[in-house]
């Protein structure tokens, strides 16, 4: 099988692996224990909490673990949101968010906030001046994902962090779970405040993951009682998650420009074949290496769906997605997609292939040749017409 | 020598487990949620693993929802069901004054929202009286949360009998398991439990998973959102092989209790036999017999327990006062103190807590330089 759906989850690296089954042989100790077997999970702990801090350019009492960027995510909105709940009631966020951040607005709106969904231009990019348009002195929180899980557009998140720098009341969220070790942003350069990631989608473990939150600003936690993470998250560390996490954030920095320009140049081949080959194909998202992430292809087949063409691959040996894995049992057209303007038949017909470490040249040039093989075929049962 | 005998903290990961979970750390790594294979085949692992959870307390699989741990789960249960109780009117809750922090500091969370909690009190062993809970119900009673065993001092509540005037009054019973799980006989369908809080690693299960137990009939609000996991009640991509290690840990637990509970036996044994030979001067916190085996909590009279405890530590021996998570910030016992057996006992309090690989010999070891110590502790 050729596993091309790194953006749902990746395959852990083997140092990563060695690292967790050292940690769970050697290090079990509770860190929030006095003796021996506790500090030295503490040790763990904190030199992990080191090198994310590093990775992101915060101080290492800023990132604060957690089980992975789901809860970061959720932590972050719900915790700045009830904490600073008194200094307005306005939050914005965008289309094309993940579930875990635009679920989380929803409820929100339901319990009295009033939202504010940025919309996006044709390849998925929130525009500016309409960040400057919806900002308002009640305005408490934005929350805008740096690169896009479904198309892989990346968001100007340093522009608008200078914007909100001029909104003192205004807190900036940013899910970085997508780009996290692979496209760099720094979190003081940014002016964020807040920021998500996921180790499981980085060749690290599941189950694990961080929320960076700058020192000045106070969450109301969501899990209490223990005190862990500064009384912000509390719970039992998960000791060789978050040595892991930190693990695969460092093998991720090593060749990081080389492999993005190489997933950059896979990407340009992949889509070049596919536009070459096959006939009603639609290109979605931004293509240039600045402005999508390299590692995400995102293509539609007007005519046909989704889930057929992830089944046909499949038994081409080719695994890819539709949508999101985390929002893939719902039927709808991709609310991503929708967004960006396509239509019904173009964002229920889309697949999307993405990279990993482990991915070759070839693996990429298969995927083309499944394509080819299966495209034309569902294209005529489908009866989708030639032009 | 190293010997660790702080259990009720956390355990190492029993190597039958790592073994069960090295395949989903190794190559079957998908994200249950893809609709391919490699995302349909871990789905099919975690079924298993939650009918293996489901089928050890007599639950429906779809009872068992995966949270990252105890502390989520006692956070899940609690919140959710008063969050969905206030719809109906209802905004009180019963808990007693020796929880876990998980439970008390949810509670107190609740308070500053509205809601109102009573703290019932315990006997000088720890124990629960019904009486105070039957006192403490009004028609606004939602929800009451007791813990099986306790953390610190071990002793066990009497559950049926509180979860039978919960039924009886229509009130939702919560009973936080984490300690007690794999070591009393725990049924759901025949006690009368609504909701439960489980943990991986204090049973030789993999950190950073747990699970809640949710009666079918129970309504609750989510705490997290953002996708379809756990039936809408709590998102987040899975965490395969933490599910996969703890149905596996849970599955040897069931198997191995009646010799694993045999085990414990002896060294509590031994611990009170070697202690009573070297007469030291010791006190036990807690219930004699309605007690987690794996726990036990002394207090030896005259001595700090913080200093004891590092002099243990440098002759490479892990035990711990108070309860891991208090332990961090050395806050006093909750615990004890709610024994209102002095002050003198908070403060000298110690709690072995055994396991699998311990065994007699250790023990003896143990109170050969407990012995030695509180002798030297106490000349000066």
């Amino acid at each position: 099988m050729i596993y091309l759906d790194n953006s749902a989850t990746t395959p852990v690296h083997p140092e990563v692996l060695t690292m967790l089954t050292d940690v769970i042989e050697q290090c079990y100790g509770n860190p929030s224990s006095l003796h021996h077997m506790g500090v030295k999970a503490e040790r763990l702990v904190e030199q992990a909490r080191k090198v994310v801090a590093e990775a992101l350019d915060a101080a290492p009492q800023e990132i604060l673990f957690t089980s992975g960027g789901t809860e970061a995510n959720n932590m972050a909105i719900r915790g700045i949101v009830e904490q600073y709940q008194g200094r307005g009631k306005h939050i914005i966020t965008t289309m094309v968010e993940h579930p875990s951040v635009f679920e989380v607005f929803a409820y929100l709106e339901e319990q009295g906030f009033r939202v504010t969904y940025l919309p996006v231009d044709e390849v998925g990019r929130i525009r500016l001046h309409d960040v400057e348009k919806a900002m308002t002195n009640e305005t408490i929180l934005v929350s805008v994902m740096h690169v896009n899980n479904e198309v892989g557009t990346v968001q100007p998140i340093e522009e608008i962090g200078a914007i909100l720098a001029q909104y003192p009341k205004a807190l900036f969220h940013v899910d970085a779970v997508q780009s996290y070790g692979k496209i760099p942003l720094s979190v003081r350069k940014a002016k964020i405040d807040a920021l998500s990631l996921s180790a499981h989608k980085l060749h690290g473990p599941k189950g694990v993951g961080a929320l960076y939150l700058r020192k000045q600003v106070v969450i109301k936690p969501l899990f209490i009682g223990g005190g862990q993470e500064n009384g912000m998250r509390s719970g039992t560390h998960n000791v060789p998650g978050i040595a892991g996490l930190a693990k695969a954030t460092i093998l991720a920095k090593i060749e990081q420009t080389r492999r993005m320009n190489q997933f950059q140049s896979w990407k340009e081949q992949f889509i070049e074949a596919i536009m070459d080959k096959l006939d009603h194909v639609v290109v979605n998202g931004d293509q240039t290496q600045v402005g999508g992430a390299p590692y995400i292809i995102n293509l539609s087949f007007p005519g046909m769906k989704s889930e057929v063409l992830v089944h046909a691959l499949e038994n081409e040996h080719v695994l890819v997605s539709s949508k999101s894995a985390c929002s893939s049992k719902n039927e709808k057209a991709s609310r991503v997609l929708s967004a960006m303007g396509l239509s019904d038949e173009a964002a229920t017909s889309s697949i999307r292939v993405s990279m990993g470490y482990q991915t070759e040249q070839q693996d990429i040039m298969d995927c083309v040749e499944a394509l080819e093989r299966v495209v034309p075929n569902l294209q005529q049962v489908m009866k989708v017409r030639k032009k | 020598m190293s010997i660790y005998l702080d259990h009720a903290a956390t355990t190492p990961i029993d190597p039958r487990v790592k073994e069960a979970m090295d395949p989903y750390l190794e190559f079957a790594f998908g994200n249950p949620s893809s609709i391919h294979a490699y995302g349909r085949d871990v789905r099919a692992a975690i079924d298993v693993a939650r009918e293996t959870m489901a089928h050890s307390i007599h639950a429906d699989p779809s009872e068992i929802v995966f949270t990252s741990g105890g502390t989520e789960a006692d956070n899940m249960a609690l919140r959710g069901v008063m969050v969905e109780a206030r719809s109906s009117g209802k905004k009180h809750l019963i808990t007693s004054q020796i929880e876990h922090h998980a439970i008390l500091d949810t509670c107190e969370y609740l308070e500053k929202l509205g809601f109102e909690v009573t703290y019932v009190p315990v006997d000088d062993s720890g124990r629960v009286h019904l009486q105070d809970i039957q006192n403490a119900i009004r028609p606004d009673t939602a929800l009451i949360s007791i813990m099986v065993g306790n953390n610190e001092i071990g002793t066990l509540q009497p559950i049926r009998e509180i979860g039978g005037l919960a039924r009886e009054r229509g009130i939702l019973f919560h009973v936080d398991a984490v300690q007690a799980l794999g070591l009393e006989e725990i049924n759901v369908r025949d006690l009368p439990i609504d909701l439960m809080s489980i943990s991986a690693h204090k049973i030789y299960g993999p950190k950073g998973i747990g699970a809640l137990y949710v009666h079918k009939k129970v309504k609750m609000m989510p705490q997290m959102f953002g996708g379809y996991q756990e039936r809408k009640r709590r998102a987040g991509t899975e965490n395969v092989p933490g599910i996969i290690g703890f149905a596996k840990a849970v599955e040897l637990r069931m198997q191995e209790r009646e010799r694993y509970r045999e085990h414990l036996e002896k060294l509590r044994t031994e611990l009170f036999r070697a202690l009573k030979e070297k007469q030291i001067d010791f006190v036990q916190n807690g219930h004699a017999d309605q007690s987690l085996l794996h726990i036990v909590n002394l207090s030896f009279p005259g001595i700090d327990s913080e200093t004891l405890l590092m002099n243990l530590d440098i002759a490479g021996i892990a035990v711990s006062s108070g309860s891991a998570c208090t332990s961090g910030t050395i806050r006093k016992s909750h615990v004890i103190q709610a024994l209102h057996v002095g002050e003198e006992r908070v403060d000298s309090a110690i709690r072995f807590s055994f396991g699998q690989s311990n065994t007699t010999e250790e023990i003896s070891y143990v109170v050969d330089i407990l012995t030695n110590t509180i002798q030297r502790l106490s000349k000066t």
